[in-house]
């Protein structure tokens, strides 16, 4: 172990995020392989460990011959200064080795706040932060996941941009990189290759041009860069990769369990949902594949505790043949089956009752607005009748805790809809009052607001997001209107949104303020204790940037976005058709039901197996 | 069903691992063998697993003890191999028996203290240790379990400490500490000799367990 970390790990907390050396971490000798991966992920290890599709990447870049892929977190605070003083640079945790000798730095890249981990990482790696000053002697830096789809805010930090699902698209990236080493292209010459692969999208290869009002005028593609990128995705979920052999942390993390990912996309379409459109259409594993999968990765692993994930698990075709399949073994072994982003129907809680044996879990229901008007409007697809429905159930099964989340700030909610919040909270009490069957152990709901950010690729991609003052104002009119002692009311801390929405929506400009924020001190900054909203306040009146223009602007129907030369698979005009039925409070009925004619089936041949 | 004891290393990264982090990863080391674990009876069953002497953050071994209990009769010979097959890097079973004496006879630690010294060994440090361990009594400041300072006498609980090595920066002796009510944690002689010989304080201490003995001094089995 290097000198300089060995004396820093007994002062640092948690140290064993920093060792690697985990069972099933892949190590492999330096000399049998030609290209060295770091894949990265810009938030703590505890996090990143717990995210299944770093996993997944993990499993398919060591699986290919010659490869050899490790894996690099954000260093909590005291670690980073620590390394800082000493002069120690980022390493790949299996090796131990600098990231700034690897060829491919990949970030996974999850959520808006985690672009200036990424910036920190790369200086701690000793690399300069613009694609634009490292050339082919450094590591090319590529950059996926689900905040990519719009990736102008760090267009000029990465060289590379992966756009959907990593699984085919990083080993077409490996041949790309082996070829351009034995043709011995530049740097310029390998990215103009890799923008003629699909999905793979060169920022420094669109030129952006803007009105005087500060929206963009022009995206010209250059030196033939096609005029727009489309996702890639695994049509067959079947044939996908699963990690059934797969890193077991030694220490705590997040979730630290197996995740059985069931399928991916969702039949849905929630219009704030960014997730259920640019991941559509749906596809599913087959039952007994799972099954086997979820049996192989408990006995390889030594999880005791196995959840069915995806963005709707109760729309599983087979849900119950699924669980059927699973509980012999889950009995017989101990492990704890989990059934997360249930919907409220009595399907769905007999299920859970099912595999609860008796633990009583707390139960989570995300209703997201206070009236039906409102849910309608956003086409969440949940009645009040079948929360109470729901609840009568649960309370009398003898369950004592709710958990209910909503967002403020929805495109057409009005005051009635928030204290129809309020309102849905006294129905919960109301019901456990005439349903428990245990009233000793008292009631315990918890409402829990955020503060809704509009996203790109969702139908309310044109909104503006509602002014700091008036989120408060909401909050605050919520918060009076919640009176029954049972009930808690959590909010979102205001500042983390805002900035989310500058972000989400950004364009390739806002580069400067990353940039500027990071050299003021911004880094973890998707956590609380790192957070300050008013160095990003700096950092964008330094750049002479409005960061209203960015959270608080409705856009017209025509305007180019920065992300404009980004194909998700589903049309600019079914959002926009989607937009106007929310503000008729019409529901777009999901997938299975009738096929709205996204576009998105245009991805997997031109029918979805919904 | 058997009740069994076993010995394994606890090196490289794993010695960052934490008492609760080796319980979990235990726990599992067995499920991924196979071996079913014995649970507790009560409200919260969990596996019957007993670390005989938690070890420091930091510190390195090559004799931790762990009693388990089975629910299927088990070759104690083949365990070692069945369980460093499935273990994270850094730990590796050693051996495993049936326990002959209960824990609470382990009273002897044996352990390899390394000083490191960035600017090179002082002048005359072998006798400048001698002297401070030859003391009547070597009183230190710690912290207790209420977060008070008390102050706590080393002497008594160092039974022996002979020097093994001197390479370039680094000095090494190894000591015979009282393992437990109360146990003495070798990194702290390290404190003692800031206090008492400050020229000779190292800039860095590294420990290595070595054996756990009897009060006899005879290898705790
Ligand atoms: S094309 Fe139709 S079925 Fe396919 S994702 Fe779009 S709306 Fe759903």
């Amino acid at each position: 172990m290097d000198k300089r970390l060995e004396r820093i790990l007994p002062r640092v907390q948690k140290p064993a995020r920093y060792v690697g050396g985990e069972y099933g971490a892949v190590v492999k000798d330096p000399a049998g392989v030609d290209l060295r991966f770091a894949l990265c992920f810009p938030d703590t290890y505890e996090i990143g460990m717990s995210n299944l599709g770093l996993r997944i990447l993990y499993g398919v870049l060591n699986g290919m011959e010659g490869v050899w892929c490790e894996r690099a977190f954000a260093p909590w605070g005291d670690m980073e200064a620590a390394m800082r003083e000493a002069g120690l640079p980022l390493y790949g945790l299996e090796s131990g080795d600098s990231l700034r000798d690897f060829d491919i730095i990949g970030f996974s890249i999850g959520y808006e706040m985690a672009y200036i981990a990424m910036l920190d990482m790369l200086d701690l790696a000793g690399l300069p932060l613009r694609s634009a000053d490292r050339d082919g002697s450094m590591p090319l830096v590529v950059a996926g996941g689900t905040a990519m789809y719009n990736a102008e805010p760090v267009a000029d930090f990465v060289d590379l941009v992966l756009l959907g699902e990593g699984e085919d698209e990083l080993p077409a990236l490996v041949s790309l990189y082996r070829r351009a080493r034995q043709a011995g292209w530049d740097r310029r010459a390998l990215l103009r290759e890799a923008a003629k692969l699909p999905g793979f999208y060169v920022p420094s290869l669109y030129q952006i041009d803007y009105h005087e009002d500060g929206t963009i005028a022009a995206i010209t593609p250059l030196e033939g860069a096609p005029a727009t990128v489309t996702k890639q995705l695994v049509a067959d979920m079947d044939r996908s990769y699963f990690p059934v052999h797969t890193i077991v942390p030694s220490t705590e993390v997040v979730h630290d369990r197996v995740t059985l990912e069931v399928f991916r996309g969702c039949i849905r379409g929630c219009r704030f949902c960014q997730a259920g459109f640019v991941y559509r259409p749906v596809r599913c594993r087959s039952k007994d594949l799972l099954v086997q999968y979820g049996q192989e990765a408990c006995r390889a692993s030594g999880y005791q505790e196995m959840t069915l994930s995806s963005l709707s698990t109760s729309d599983y075709r087979d849900l119950t043949g699924l669980c059927d399949g699973l509980e012999p073994f889950c009995r017989e072994q101990h492990v704890n089956l989990s059934l997360p982003s249930l919907r409220a129907d009595t399907f769905s809680m007999e299920l859970m009752q099912r595999l609860q044996r008796g633990r009583k879990a707390g139960l989570t229901f995300a209703p997201e607005a206070g009236t039906q008007r409102l849910r309608d409007a956003i086409n969440k697809n949940l009645t009040e009748e079948d929360l109470q429905q729901s609840l009568r159930t649960a309370f009398s099964g003898g369950w004592n805790s709710v958990k209910l989340y909503f967002m403020l700030g929805l495109p057409t909610e009005t005051d009635e809809d928030i204290l129809g919040i309020a309102r849905m909270a006294d129905h919960v009490v109301r019901c456990w009052r005439e349903n428990a069957s245990n009233k000793n152990r008292g009631l315990r709901v918890t409402v829990s607001t955020s503060w809704f950010v509009p996203k790109p690729f969702t139908p309310f991609q044109w909104e503006a997001q509602i002014p700091l003052e008036e989120y408060e104002r909401r909050v605050k009119l919520l918060r009076e209107a919640i009176t029954a002692r049972a009930v808690t009311y959590n909010w979102h801390d205001g500042d983390t949104s805002f900035l989310e929405a500058v972000l989400a929506r950004g364009d390739r400009r806002l580069g400067r303020v990353l940039e500027e924020a990071f050299r003021r001190g911004a880094k973890l900054d998707a956590w609380q204790e790192y957070f300050d909203l008013s160095r990003w306040l700096d950092a964008f009146a330094a750049c002479g940037l409005d960061p209203a223009f960015y959270a608080g602007r409705v856009r017209q129907r025509g305007e180019i976005f920065p992300w404009s030369m980004i194909a998700c698979g589903v049309r600019e005009d079914y959002l926009w058709r989607e937009r106007e039925r929310a503000y008729q409070s019409v529901p777009t009925p999901d997938c299975r039901t009738a096929c709205g004619g996204c576009g998105a089936n245009s991805l997997v041949g031109g029918t979805c197996h919904v | 069903m058997s009740k069994l004891r076993l010995c394994f290393v606890k090196e490289g990264p794993a010695v960052y691992l934490s008492h609760l982090d080796l319980l979990r990863t235990f726990q599992r080391v067995f499920l991924r063998a196979g071996i079913a674990l014995r649970h507790s009876q009560g409200f919260h069953p969990h596996p019957l697993l007993t670390l005989a002497l938690p070890l420091p953050l930091g510190q390195a071994s090559s004799c931790e003890v762990l009693d388990f209990e089975t629910n299927s009769e088990e070759d104690a010979a083949a365990l070692p191999e069945r369980l460093s097959a499935v273990m994270p890097a850094g730990i590796r079973a050693v051996d495993c028996w049936m326990p002959e004496k209960p824990l609470r006879e382990l009273a002897l630690l044996q352990a390899e203290v390394t000083f490191c010294y960035d600017q090179g060994t002082p002048p005359a440090c072998w006798q400048g240790l001698e002297a401070l361990w030859g003391r009547e009594s070597l009183i230190i400041q710690k912290r207790t379990k209420r977060k008070a300072l008390a102050d706590v006498d080393l002497r008594p609980m160092l039974r022996e400490a002979v020097p093994v090595r001197e390479a370039g920066e680094e000095l090494t002796f190894r000591v015979t500490v009282q393992a437990q009510e109360p146990g003495l944690n070798p990194a702290l002689l390290a404190e003692a000799v800031r206090l008492y010989a400050p020229a000779l304080a190292p800039d860095f201490v590294r420990v290595r367990r070595l054996a756990l003995l009897d009060k006899t001094g005879k290898a705790f089995r």
